[in-house]
């Protein structure tokens, strides 16, 4: 099976730093953001670039306020008919999400399914003042109306391929990788 | 009426011969009427055994026609090789009255498919506090001469010793079921490590070892004749051996689900599982093995006991107990057996000669020529699935279905008449209510 | 896993999956919107053929929580008391659109019963039968444990839970009529698997025979049991008074001298040694008052517990496909 690397560690870096920027300029600063990354792979994507806003900020200590993670398992639409799934801890900073600006924070885009579950489950613990989301790739391949705000990087896939993304924190390296697919 | 020439059968595994039949007798082959008038059975690899004889059923007529009636009981009976039937007295009205027992007997002719012959009731309702009228039973055209409460123990010490004397009067025996009713109540299966772990109010082996013990004393004390219903712990049989030993007249029996099943099986919660006594442990299997190879058990008796599917469609503690067995008798005691020194001789022992003597059956238990022809040939090379429901009887609580058995009963002789030919019914016995009487 | 019928077929890795969904549900039950949709549209029946009003409650609590319709069926004026067959019972129920059946019964194995026989195809949860188990008031009995020894509010959301735990070296003692009790047998189960070193004390006649090839350490006298170990938890069980009547002891001052949590005993235990009961209590007979009422007790924890862990045991049977491989 082919293997082709789409983003090496140093580009995956300059990615989440460009959307940590984009970030911060959308919120016109750090003040009431809240990212919340969606298990797995978006819980460590949120919490480095919690730590490159609160650092860019000024104040590297003040990123676990700003960080949680939001399992959406319970609101999927496949619950039934997939295999079973066990929830993943869903922690929210002290200061809850009321009249906050949510970013949710995922490693993939592709169908949105996950985004519309990720949305139901924030409706459910509490009423943002915005919701915004920052996806690491979008790959197309939508199946509901949902677009991200911030995106490291759009890579035109085929439904045949699979994007791999691979994190230090759950996979020992950074990189994403596109395998698969009709050659 | 038919005659017949068994030929090449291997007779109680001893020995290739012929066997002839005229007249309801096993006759010296040379006095078949000349010009081949008798129906030639080519019995070569079968194994000729006398007629087997069921110290033990519940054919539930009079009262749970639903469940069995004496004719499908008697069908089941002839599938399985059995020429003779005990009826016990637990039906509705009971087998207290000289009029119940005759009724029972005549219901048995009437089928006529095997012999039916009833036991009386050692108390009146089985309600342990009466003697029932044995003599008149004993006198009745059925003549009685097996008494049990079966069901239900005989527990007051001191009726049980009355009884055991009084039906010596008859040659008669008491058939004691073993049960000490304090000690088991509530109970649901044998008490033991499954039984904690499952939660089922236990059934504990001394609740029938000490009533075996204490019956072999009184036995000894009066000196009567004992028969022990369905002994199916270790401890009893150690019992039975030490009363045998000090000369003591006890026989005693095991259903060929005792000795093949274990208490394990009440993990499904299937009440097809479900008996009284209940299913033990391997070790008192393996004791109750032995003990029937070396003759301290001295008869399988099946405790053949068919209940509706709703009886037994229904959570474990709300189900009937009891299994239905004589169709499936002799190929278990055949499996259950392999290991032993235990021969189509000692089959014949322990599933028709000795029940026979202990019962006073007459006319079962013998290949001789001049004797009633009872005959049951069997294929001990025919594996085959257990299939409960293409059994005779009415009842569908079988355990063993499914299992793989290597025995297959193929003919049954009754008086003469062969009502099982190649594994399947055939007709009853053509003289009617008279057969025995010629 | 599609039934939950026992905790003796339950392994380590399942039990503490399902502890540790329930840590998830405790945190749901802690929001503004205590609903999760997971079982949008789907049914669960209780069937509940013994009186439990407890235990009923804490299912419907849990199965609404998780947006299930929920029908009540109770024994009591129904047609199983005119002679209505399990069977039937069940299919009709069945027939009425079930996604899950939540039974209790007096009979032992009667959920197990209903699991195999075919009748039906929806999973069964063992809420209860006979004196055999009663595995989820284990799994709240475990939950409420982990959470108490780990130093967490025994109750209640807790964000960094002790999630991925067992219960390893704890000493718990259960304490009462082990024979008849289905709480015994269940936590005897759950808390050997779980890592807990598990001490029965009873007299004789209420422990069942063959005790001895339990995973546990037997006492018959209480205070002796005390003097040798320092117990993490006690477990005291229901004893019932009809008990003294079939001479399991002679009566209940006598019982409740030996084997009773009495103030007296409270007193003696480490200040660390929590206090269950499964509920309801017989106040002065096998718990004395100040035991019941003391700030070690999880009892209230417990019933509290119980909703999120019959909420995790829904979520597990009633989500996912058996057979998907993935």
């Amino acid at each position: 099976m082919t293997q082709r690397t789409v983003l090496d560690a140093a580009d995956l870096q300059r990615a989440l730093t460009r959307i940590a920027h984009e970030i911060i300029e959308a919120n016109k600063g750090t003040e009431n953001l809240v990212l919340l990354g969606i298990p797995r792979r978006g819980t460590p994507l949120a919490r480095r670039l919690a730590r490159q806003i609160a650092t860019i900020d000024g104040h590297p200590e003040r990123a676990d306020e700003l960080v949680g993670s939001l399992d959406i398992t319970m609101y999927r639409d496949d619950l039934r008919s997939g295999a079973y799934r066990a929830p993943e801890p869903t922690t929210i900073p002290a200061a809850g999400v009321d009249s906050k600006t949510v970013v949710l924070v995922d490693d993939v885009l592709y169908s949105g399914r996950t985004i519309r579950a990720a949305l139901d489950a924030l409706s459910d613990i509490g009423r943002p003042a915005k919701v915004r989301l920052a996806v690491l790739v979008d790959r197309g391949h939508r199946e509901l109306p949902i677009r991200a705000d911030h995106v490291g990087k759009n890579l035109p896939t085929s439904s045949s391929e699979r994007v791999n993304v691979s994190l230090a924190e759950t996979d020992g390296t950074d990189a994403v990788t596109i395998s698969g697919g009709r050659e | 009426m038919s005659e017949y020439l068994i030929r090449g059968a291997n007779i109680l595994g001893g020995g290739a011969g012929d066997i002839a039949i005229r007249d309801g007798r096993i006759v010296d082959p040379e006095l078949l009427t000349a010009g081949g008038g008798a129906e030639v059975i080519d019995a070569e690899g079968l194994i000729a055994l006398p007629g087997l004889v069921d110290m033990h059923t519940h054919l539930r007529e009079p009262g749970k026609e639903d469940a069995e009636t004496v004719l499908t009981g008697s069908q089941s009976a002839a599938a399985g090789g059995f020429t003779c039937v005990h009826a016990m007295a637990n039906t509705a009205p009971v087998a207290d009255t000289a009029g119940v027992v005759e009724q029972v007997h005549r219901l048995g002719r009437e089928a006529g498919y095997t012999e039916v012959v009833p036991i009386g009731a050692v108390t009146i309702g089985l309600e342990g506090k009466q003697l029932a009228e044995l003599g008149a039973m004993a006198r009745s055209a059925a003549r009685v001469r097996v008494f049990s409460d079966d069901g239900i123990c005989v527990w007051d010490p001191l009726l049980m010793r009355r009884a055991l004397e009084y039906v010596k009067t008859f040659d008669g025996v008491i058939a004691q079921h073993a049960q000490e009713p304090r000690l088991t109540e509530g109970a649901q299966m044998n008490e033991g490590v499954v039984s904690a772990e499952l939660g089922l109010p236990g059934w504990p082996a001394v609740a029938e070892e000490s009533i075996i013990a204490r019956d072999v004393l009184l036995a000894e004390h009066v000196g009567s004749r004992l028969h022990i219903c369905h002994v199916s712990t270790a401890g009893s049989v150690d019992i039975v051996r030490w009363a045998k030993s000090r000369g003591v007249q006890v026989t005693a029996e095991v259903t060929p689900h005792h000795l093949m099943l274990t208490d394990e099986l009440v993990r499904t919660f299937d009440p097809v599982y479900k008996v009284n006594p209940p299913l033990r442990t391997d070790a008192d299997v393996q004791a109750l093995r032995e003990a029937l190879a070396d003759g301290t058990i001295d008869v399988i008796g099946t405790d053949h006991a068919p209940h509706t599917a709703e009886h037994k469609c229904s959570e474990w503690t709300a189900a009937a107990m009891g299994m239905v067995g004589m169709e499936t008798a002799l190929p278990i005691v055949v499996e259950a057996m392999a290991d032993h020194d235990f021969d189509h001789g000692d089959l014949a022992r322990v599933m028709s000669q000795t029940p026979a003597r202990i019962t006073g059956a007459s006319g079962h238990g013998s290949l001789e020529i001049g004797a009633s022809a009872n005959i049951v040939l069997i294929d001990p090379n025919a594996p085959h699935r257990i299939v409960p429901g293409e059994h005779a009887t009415k009842g569908r609580n079988n355990p063993f279905a499914g299992l793989e058995v290597s025995t297959r009963i193929t003919d049954t002789f009754f008086y003469g008449h062969r009502v099982l030919a190649d594994g399947r019914l055939t007709t009853p016995h053509p003289a009617g209510a008279s057969w025995t009487d010629q | 896993m599609k039934h939950l019928l026992d905790t003796a077929s339950l392994s380590r890795a399942e039990a503490i999956s399902l502890l540790d969904i329930a840590e998830e549900m405790a945190l749901v039950s802690a929001r503004e919107v205590k609903k999760l949709p997971v079982l949008r549209g789907r049914t669960v029946v209780n069937l509940f053929f013994e009186d439990s009003t407890r235990t009923r409650l804490s299912f419907e609590a849990a199965a609404k929580r998780l947006s299930a319709d929920v029908l009540n069926f109770s024994a009591k004026g129904s047609s199983v008391s005119k002679g209505e067959s399990l069977q039937d019972t069940v299919q009709t129920i069945s027939a009425m659109g079930a996604d899950a059946l939540v039974v209790r019964h007096s009979g032992s194995g009667t959920p197990h019963r209903l699991a195999h026989t075919g009748w039906i195809d929806v999973p069964v949860i063992n809420a209860g039968d006979g004196t055999h188990e009663h595995p989820t008031q284990a799994l709240l009995d475990a939950f409420t444990l982990r959470r108490a020894l780990g130093g967490f509010p025994a109750s209640g959301a807790v964000k960094d839970g002790p999630r991925g735990q067992g219960l390893d070296g704890a000493k718990v003692a259960i304490v009462g009529d082990i024979l008849h009790s289905r709480v015994a047998r269940s936590n005897v189960h759950l808390l050997a698997r779980l890592g807990a070193e598990v001490h029965l004390i009873a007299p004789p006649t209420l422990l069942p025979w063959g005790v001895e090839t339990w995973p546990v350490t037997l006492h018959y006298d209480f205070d002796e049991a005390l003097h040798q170990v320092d117990f993490a938890a006690l477990m005291m069980l229901r004893v019932q008074h009809e008990r003294m009547h079939e001479s399991f002891f002679p009566n209940e001052r006598e019982y409740s001298r030996l084997w009773g949590l009495s103030a007296a005993r409270l007193a003696r235990l480490p200040r660390e040694t929590f206090i269950m009961h499964p509920g309801p209590m017989n106040r002065g007979f096998e718990i004395s008052a100040a035991a019941a009422d003391s700030d070690r007790t999880l009892i209230l924890d417990q019933v509290e517990n119980g909703v999120s862990v019959r909420m995790a045991v829904l979520y597990r049977l009633l989500t996912g496909q058996e057979d998907h491989n993935e």
